[in-house]
């Protein structure tokens, strides 16, 4: 593994650190705000609906912008969690892994809703008729059954959190070894001289990175689809 | 008990129905698609909601939208078994059994647990996911599972319909031994009159959202609201009886109906053996003198009652003694040349084969 230098081992650290840690913060707001769509009819879902879909149409940029000026140490968000926690997320992996969450929270969505529409709710009627409460509901019948949707989405959205470039930079800088994920590596190698080596290095890391990571969805979603008998 | 009185206006349909009706028993609401069966019993299963009324199952209230009471679904223990089985696909035929038995509030006792899974033939199945299950096993675990949360009533929501003939033919027996094997009041929706035949001890008629005729099987077999329904080949007095004596020889079975006896082929029945016969009308003859040389077996005399037209002819009813009646349906012609008035002694004419294939067993005990 000699082709592989320092400087590539800490940007792919940090890039499963920053998208791992973006997956498991979206994990339950993801499975909750899917269920809302899908199972409930109220005022503003479809406002709700498109809020969620707005970090696929907005530029990314804009997006860690938008970060910025709430989260930063001077921002409405950021103070208080400052204050409160003494947690500041500019310039720190955390941050990187908040603004990456944001830009895959979609993808996530839209797996796990697709899963709980292919859930006939017919199966929630029948274990309320044998006696099960609503949560006792949705852990016995629901959960289990999203979750090929859950892991799907869960899994695209690491594979896509690994690569996010445009909130990251923007948010949190492009500082090595606290910031400084693959595509931000690549982008400052593409920026340097002598960097063409270490450029091509890094865009084959991530090629193979995101592409097994799609497979390993698929064929994880699939085999656990099977397991669920469906 | 069981009263149900609810009114609920969805759109231009009105659900209107106010009955009581004993239990235990199998209570058959019966009437073409969309007469409003299903809203009825997704509202008796507290599934849905937005009624009017009360719901009242032996001293327990359901429902009553005048007090504000509301019990939910989950309290209300009713074993519903839908038309399309819902089983859940990620447990195995026993975790479908065992998810309704651990949320009852009396958890079955092992043994009882497998008198279920005897009942209705479900041991070769236990370790199977329901996916590889056929349609009629698939209804014999729904069955199982709705058994064993020990609900207070059972409510099977065209639990045949999704079958074709033969898989209802493996189905119907296992609900016939639940029905005389255990005491556990049974709602059964049905647009199937052969099945409400074979099942029901009491039947709801529903048209359009109301309940049109109520009573025992014997008695709705001769009110007009079912003609409607039934469709013309199918109207026919339906009478309870028990077989008195049986020739093995020629298969031949006297059969008691009230102060009668009618002679029928029945095969595979024991003297002391209650059945339940459908004649149809249309196999029915009438002669206003007493026939000779006739290879019918079954004269008997009786009183002309009324006379309704139905259809193309004419549906004649005869009191053959002690309140038992039959339907008979005759041409206009006929009506006229014989001069068919009430009041008139008549002849009424049973072939014994006319009945094969609708002599059902109500009861496997005597």
């Amino acid at each position: 593994m000699n082709w592989l230098g320092e400087p590539e081992l800490a940007a792919l650290r940090l890039s499963l650190d920053v998208a791992g840690r973006a997956v498991l913060l979206n994990l339950l707001p993801a499975i909750a705000i899917a269920w809302l769509l899908t199972r409930r009819r109220f005022a503003g879902r479809t406002l709700l609906d498109a809020m969620v879909h707005l970090p696929l149409v907005l530029p990314p940029v804009m997006v860690g912008y938008l970060l910025l000026l709430m989260l930063g140490v001077h921002g409405p968000v950021g103070r208080w969690l400052d204050q409160l926690f003494g947690l500041r997320l500019v310039f720190t992996t955390g941050g990187a892994a908040v603004a990456t969450a944001i830009m895959s929270f979609p993808l996530m969505v839209r797996a796990i809703r697709l899963s709980l529409e292919g859930i006939d709710s017919g199966l929630e009627q029948a274990a309320r008729t044998l006696g099960a409460g609503p949560i006792d509901r949705f852990v016995s019948i629901t959960l289990p059954l999203m979750l090929p949707g859950v892991l799907a989405g869960a899994i695209t959205a690491f594979a896509a959190g690994l690569g996010e470039f445009g909130a990251v930079v923007t948010f949190v800088s492009n500082i090595p070894g606290e910031t400084r994920t693959l595509p931000l590596a690549l982008y400052a190698a593409l920026q340097s001289p002598d960097g063409d080596a270490l450029a091509a290095r890094l865009a084959l890391l991530s090629f193979g990175l995101g592409l097994s990571g799609l497979l390993a969805g698929e064929i994880l979603a699939r085999s656990l689809r099977r397991w669920l008998g469906r | 008990m069981l009263h149900i009185a609810l009114r609920q206006q969805r759109g231009t349909f009105t659900l209107d129905v106010n009955f009581t009706a004993s239990t235990p028993g199998v209570i058959a609401l019966f009437g073409r698609s969309g007469c409003g069966k299903t809203t009825l019993v997704n509202l008796l299963a507290g599934l849905s909601q937005g009624a009017q009324g009360r719901i009242v199952v032996d001293d327990q209230v359901w429902f009553d939208s005048a007090r504000g009471v509301q019990v939910p679904a989950e309290q209300r223990h009713i074993g519903y078994v839908f038309q399309d089985a819902r089983l859940f696909p990620h447990y195995s035929v026993r975790g479908n059994l065992e998810y309704g038995a651990k949320r009852a509030p009396q958890p079955p006792s092992a043994a009882r647990f497998d008198e279920v899974v005897d009942l209705l033939g479900l041991a070769p199945l236990l370790q199977r996911r329901p996916g590889g299950l056929s349609g009629g096993e698939r209804q014999r675990v729904a069955l199982g599972r709705a058994l064993l949360s020990q609900p207070r009533l059972l409510l099977l929501d065209e639990p045949l319909a999704s079958l074709d003939a033969a898989r209802r033919e493996d189905v119907l027996p296992w609900l016939e031994r639940l029905r005389d094997q255990l005491q556990i009041p049974m709602v059964f929706v049905s647009h199937q009159y052969d099945e409400v035949l074979r099942l029901a001890t009491e039947v709801l008629v529903m048209d359009a959202g109301r309940v049109v005729a109520q009573g025992d099987v014997a008695n709705i077999s001769l009110t007009p609201a079912l003609r409607a329904i039934v469709g013309p080949d199918a109207i026919g007095a339906v009478l309870d009886g028990h077989i008195e004596r049986m020739d093995t020889a020629t298969g031949l079975a006297d059969v008691r109906v009230g102060e009668g006896s009618l002679q029928l082929l029945c095969t595979d029945a024991s003297v002391g053996r209650r059945v339940r016969v459908q004649l149809r009308a249309r196999d029915i003859i009438l002669a206003t003198v007493e026939p000779q040389g006739l290879s019918v077996r079954n004269q008997l005399r009786g009183t002309l009652s009324s006379i309704s037209p139905d259809g193309d002819s004419d549906l004649v009813e005869v009191d053959i003694g002690g309140g038992t009646r039959v339907l008979s349906r005759v041409t206009r012609s006929a009506t006229q040349q014989l001069q068919l008035r009430p009041g008139l002694v008549v002849w009424v004419l049973v072939k014994a084969v006319s009945t094969r294939g609708h002599i059902f067993t109500p009861e496997t005990t005597a």
